[in-house]
């Protein structure tokens, strides 16, 4: 297995908790294990820009969490599209997944 | 940057395969033990055992001979002995294989038996391997090489890094004139707009939706529940992927920025010119690398996240993942590793630059992950039932 060894690229030395693909998405992906009460730093893949949070469940590397209060029937979105609707009501910091999400597709 | 060559085996027809097999081809199910009998007598070739070719009719029946004879023919296939119960589809094989000017014979079991085919069909098997075994590699271009892309056991990293980095090489490689080809049609539910809007023309763009759809209208038609277990299917669940659209967005990283694909081909039918291509695939590995294997492609690109351990008998398959514990638990079946993007420690460039020296280094002969851990799943895709 080969790694790319490309260490230097990075401006901030600070580690990042989760990333979010475009401007418009209202959840963001853990890309490390999150642990309940965090106060996490992510990034915008779009922009760059830095971005908060704080993490009220434990969430897994890979798993999502929400960047905001979402109600029953709001849209989900990530990548800037509509990823599915909102089944229980989720609050900001929250782990959204198959529990709360549902596609709104072959349903 | 120079332009990347490779050493490869210029075939006969002028295509470029990277590696050297000699194939035993069974017709049929029931000549999988005459063929797994000439791979154990002679060694260096290489039986690819499967499970239909008989009752078969209609597109089910033209899809198991284009896949049959595409694996033959593919440029990473030296030579091949075909093994069949009776004649007439035997030699509709051997003549399909026979145009691409490689060496081919047929062999067929009825009135002889099992034992006078295989020590027939043997002596074959064994001028064609050591023949095979004195070819050159020569210098080609990279941009020669028709490269095949699909994801699986995909989580959310996929979508952030693994697919992204693939997406970049399609962009390389298809602006330096190269061929590659994009399919799982199910998977692309949430996304086919992204699709659509990636299509070289208007026919282009409707003769995606023509198989996006009627993939659509099958899933419904036969569905029993709302496929929350299937698509995503449970690894994807575990690594984060809630629906299918999320799923769909990540998959179609691998189109890449910029690159629009020129055209859409039935399963296992070889592209005609250079670009990307649509192929329409199920989302099911082994099947949807085989059908690519039997278009021509020559070495496959896949991500994973949680881990798949797929491979090919004929078409090296390269593995890569952004998810930085399935590469520390899962080592042994990832050629690369890109999860450092996730913190940005690289950029999707540089990924992508590591991703084409992979697949030169793989190309001139170094063994895939899958390779060597004897990964040889060869599938074939069956339309329906038999008669």
């Amino acid at each position: 297995m080969f790694a790319v060894s490309a260490a230097h690229n990075k401006e901030n030395t600070q580690m990042i908790h989760f990333l979010t693909h475009d401007s418009a998405d209202n959840v963001g992906v853990a890309v490390v294990d999150i642990t309940a009460g965090a106060d996490c730093t992510g990034r915008n893949l779009a922009n760059n820009e830095p971005l908060k949070a704080h993490v009220a469940e434990n969430i897994p590397l890979g798993h999502k969490l929400a960047l905001k209060d979402f109600a029953i029937g709001d849209t989900v979105t990530k990548y800037g599209c509509d990823i599915g609707k909102v089944v229980q009501p989720i609050k900001a910091g929250q782990h959204v997944h198959t529990h709360n999400l549902k596609t709104k597709r072959w349903a | 940057m120079a332009k990347r060559k490779v050493l490869g085996y210029r075939r006969e027809n002028g295509r470029v395969g990277v590696r050297n097999h000699v194939v035993i081809l069974p017709v049929d199910d029931i000549s999988n033990a005459a063929c797994e009998a000439v791979a154990n007598n002679i060694k260096g070739t290489l039986a690819l055992p499967h499970s239909y070719g008989r009752l078969q009719f209609g597109e089910d029946l033209d899809l198991h001979f284009r896949t049959m004879i595409g694996t033959g023919s593919n440029p990473n296939v030296a030579a091949v002995v075909v093994i069949g119960i009776e004649h007439g589809w035997t030699q509709r094989i051997v003549d399909g294989i026979a145009k691409t000017g490689k060496p081919v014979t047929g062999f067929s079991i009825e009135g002889k038996g099992d034992i006078r085919t295989i020590a027939e069909a043997s002596y074959k098997a064994k001028e064609y391997v050591q023949w095979a075994s004195e070819l050159q590699r020569a210098e080609c271009d990279l941009n020669e090489l028709y490269i095949s892309v699909k994801c699986g056991e995909s989580d959310t990293t996929t979508g952030l890094a693994s697919c992204p980095t693939v997406g970049n090489v399609i962009d390389k490689h298809c602006a330096d004139g190269g061929t590659a080809s994009f399919g799982e049609t199910s998977e692309l539910t949430g996304a086919e707009h992204i699709v659509a809007s990636k299509a070289a023309d208007e026919q282009v763009r409707k003769d995606f939706f023509a198989a996006f759809n009627d993939y659509t209208k099958l899933v419904f038609d036969q569905k029993t529940n709302d496929l929350s277990e299937s698509q995503p299917t449970k690894g994807n669940i575990a690594g984060g992927l809630t629906t299918i659209e999320e799923k769909a967005l990540g998959n179609v990283e691998k189109l890449g920025k910029h690159t629009k694909f020129v055209g859409c081909l039935l399963p296992a039918v070889a592209p005609t010119k250079p670009g990307l291509w649509f192929m329409d695939t199920s989302s099911a590995a082994a099947e949807a690398v085989t059908l690519w294997a039997a278009s021509g492609a020559v070495v496959h690109l896949f991500p994973t996240g949680q881990g798949n351990v797929i491979g090919n008998p004929i078409e090296p398959v390269i593995k890569l993942s952004g998810n930085p514990k399935t590469v520390a638990t899962m080592k042994e079946h990832i050629d690369l590793d890109v999860s450092p993007i996730l913190q940005g420690e690289m950029t999707l460039d540089q990924a992508g630059d590591a991703l084409l020296d992979m697949i030169v280094r793989t190309a001139n002969g170094r063994l895939t992950a899958a390779e060597a851990l004897g990964h040889r799943e060869f599938v074939m895709t069956k339309l329906y039932r038999s008669a």
